[in-house]
């Protein structure tokens, strides 16, 4: 094991830092796209429901099927980088979308009506108060989305582009384990660091939290 | 003041919240409204804020109508207390105070400074600031709401049930102090309540609404529980107005009578037991109402009430007959 890593070291390094960068640029922009999205859903409750099957609907494509399509739609290569971010930005803003709308539902209705009672406008008090106030459900839905993108951006391997996944294909075509050992450590360590992360931020932005008595 | 100005409110679908509702809320008064489920009032209570529009008619604050002013600005003018307080769960007790003060464009720090002084009106030592509403009890949290509604120490307050929510000891302990708080500042009040008997207890005038919004009747309490406009009204009140009305009279116009051999005192002069061995049971001073002289006569063992000085020395006793006779005047008196 030791003379494949110290033989290999800087491919496994170059297969970590793309796994990286795939799995999570498209979390940041999916973010970003599925708070608008998701405040529509509260914003409009007729919009709700069709929010939340469509999420789910683009949530339950096959991920091989959405790389392999997306060249097609996108006019890209089909070894091209950006379809794998593309295709983990949608499975992201269908996760998030739906998580920001039951987020800012679960805000109870007396502090919103508060908020407005004491003469917050609408986006002010969207900022200041209904986000904040939502943070613990949409931060929860942010942790499965970013494990599930580590974990989906391997399937690329399959058509070329796939960070720790590479490590996979090359060790089945090779009849070679240790590359499928360090690919498959790597990237549950990468989970798990990056959750942790997202649990300790959530630690320090919503403190008040962990007075909370039973469900708010 | 505001004024209410043939006010209607009838919702999408046809119900009506309120009905021709036209009256004043004196200013520096706390006034009530009080009614059963659907008479209106909360949504009567909304016109002054714009929470709700009225379908026609007008609402206006000092002569000015509310429906030409912005909203936000509006609101910020006037505090606003809900039931189970509507506390911000993700800021500090001071933060939550310091909203409105922040809204109007203080610094966080002149807002918090700020708030630290309300907390402190409001019965809340200064280790509640760092806490979170969560960590406080029901009582605790609506005194952090009725800070919140005082920080910018707006002329007008509007409070939804603020006390429906809290145990009745804590409610009566709220109660006081809203009595002395109201006392010191002279706030415009408009409060709603289902509980008739909060609502004799704290208003200045009291608007009975029936069901479909319309106006039973506006007085005072005593008003109310002497003169109720009809039979709606008269059990809405309560079926011992009579009594509670005793409430609102002083025993200073009461009679009474020297003191007896039958009344055992101490070296300072008062009261301890009867003679005979019963105890006295209490006793009252002038400045008490005819309703405690009530109760301390009916109560008495020898049916006595014993009056005091602001000493607490015994100075006039007075016999349920005589209180009776008394009462008798005052009602003919009316």
């Amino acid at each position: 094991m030791s003379t494949y890593l110290s033989n290999n070291w800087e491919t496994i390094l170059t297969a970590l830092r793309q796994h990286i960068w795939l799995a999570l640029v498209p979390v940041v922009i999916g973010f970003v796209v599925a708070l608008p999205i998701g405040y529509l859903g509260v914003r409009f409750p007729w919009l709700y429901h069709p929010l939340v099957n469509t999420c789910g609907v683009l949530y339950s494509i096959p991920s091989l099927a959405l790389f392999v399509f997306l060249p097609v739609v996108l006019g890209t290569k089909i070894l091209s980088p950006l379809n794998i971010v593309v295709a983990l930005t949608i499975y992201t803003v269908a996760l998030l979308a739906r998580t920001v709308a039951d987020g800012l539902r679960s805000v109870d209705a007396l502090v919103v009506q508060s908020a407005t009672a004491m003469g917050y406008r609408r986006l002010r008090r969207l900022i200041d108060v209904e986000l904040p106030v939502a943070l613990p459900v949409i931060l929860a839905g942010l942790r499965v989305a970013t494990v599930s993108n580590i974990s989906l951006v391997s399937v690329g391997a399959l058509i070329g582009v796939g960070g720790l996944g590479q490590l996979f294909t090359r060790g089945f075509q090779l009849f070679y384990t240790q590359p499928i050992i360090v690919g498959i450590v790597l990237s549950v360590a990468l989970a798990g660091i990056c959750d942790l992360a997202i649990v300790g931020l959530q630690r320090l932005v919503t403190p008040w939290t962990r007075y909370q008595r039973g469900a708010a | 003041m505001i004024t209410f100005d043939d006010v209607v409110k009838v919702y999408p679908g046809g119900s009506t919240a309120v009905d021709h509702l036209s009256l004043e809320l004196p200013t520096g008064k706390t006034t009530v409204f009080v009614g059963p489920s659907g008479c209106g009032k909360t949504t009567s209570l909304r016109m002054i804020n714009r929470m709700i529009n009225p379908t026609s008619g007008r609402v206006l604050i000092d002569g000015k109508d509310v429906a030409g002013q912005d909203e936000a600005l509006l609101r910020r003018k006037i505090g606003y207390v809900i039931q189970h307080a509507g506390l911000f769960p993700h800021r500090t007790v001071l933060d939550n105070v310091a909203t409105v003060p922040m809204l109007l464009g203080k610094s966080r720090k002149q807002a918090r400074t700020a708030a630290l002084g309300l907390l402190e009106r409001v019965g809340l030592s200064a280790e509640f600031a760092s806490r979170y509403p969560a960590q406080l009890s029901g009582g605790q949290q609506q005194r952090v709401g009725v800070a919140r509604a005082l920080a910018a120490d707006p002329p007008v307050m509007l409070m939804d049930e603020p006390f429906s929510a809290v145990d009745p000891v804590v409610r009566e302990g709220l109660h006081r102090e809203f009595l002395r708080l109201q006392k010191d500042l002279g706030k415009t009040i408009a409060m709603v309540t289902h509980d008739i008997d909060e609502a004799i207890k704290l208003g200045d005038v009291v608007v009975i609404l029936r069901q479909g919004g319309k106006l039973a009747q506006i007085g005072t309490p005593q008003e109310l529980l002497d003169h109720p406009a009809d039979e709606f009204v008269a059990e809405f009140v309560g079926r011992d107005r009579g009594l509670r009305s005793l409430s609102f009279d002083t025993a200073a116009g009461l009679p009474v009578r020297p003191l007896t051999e039958d009344l055992v005192l101490d070296d300072a002069g008062r009261p301890i037991r009867w003679s005979s061995g019963e105890p006295t049971g209490g006793s009252f001073t002038v400045g008490d109402s005819l309703r405690l002289v009530t109760d301390l006569a009916i109560t008495s063992p020898v049916g006595i009430a014993v009056r005091v000085d602001a000493d607490g020395r015994a100075d006039g006793l007075v016999p349920h007959h005589d209180l009776v006779d008394h009462l008798a005047e005052r009602r003919a008196a009316k």
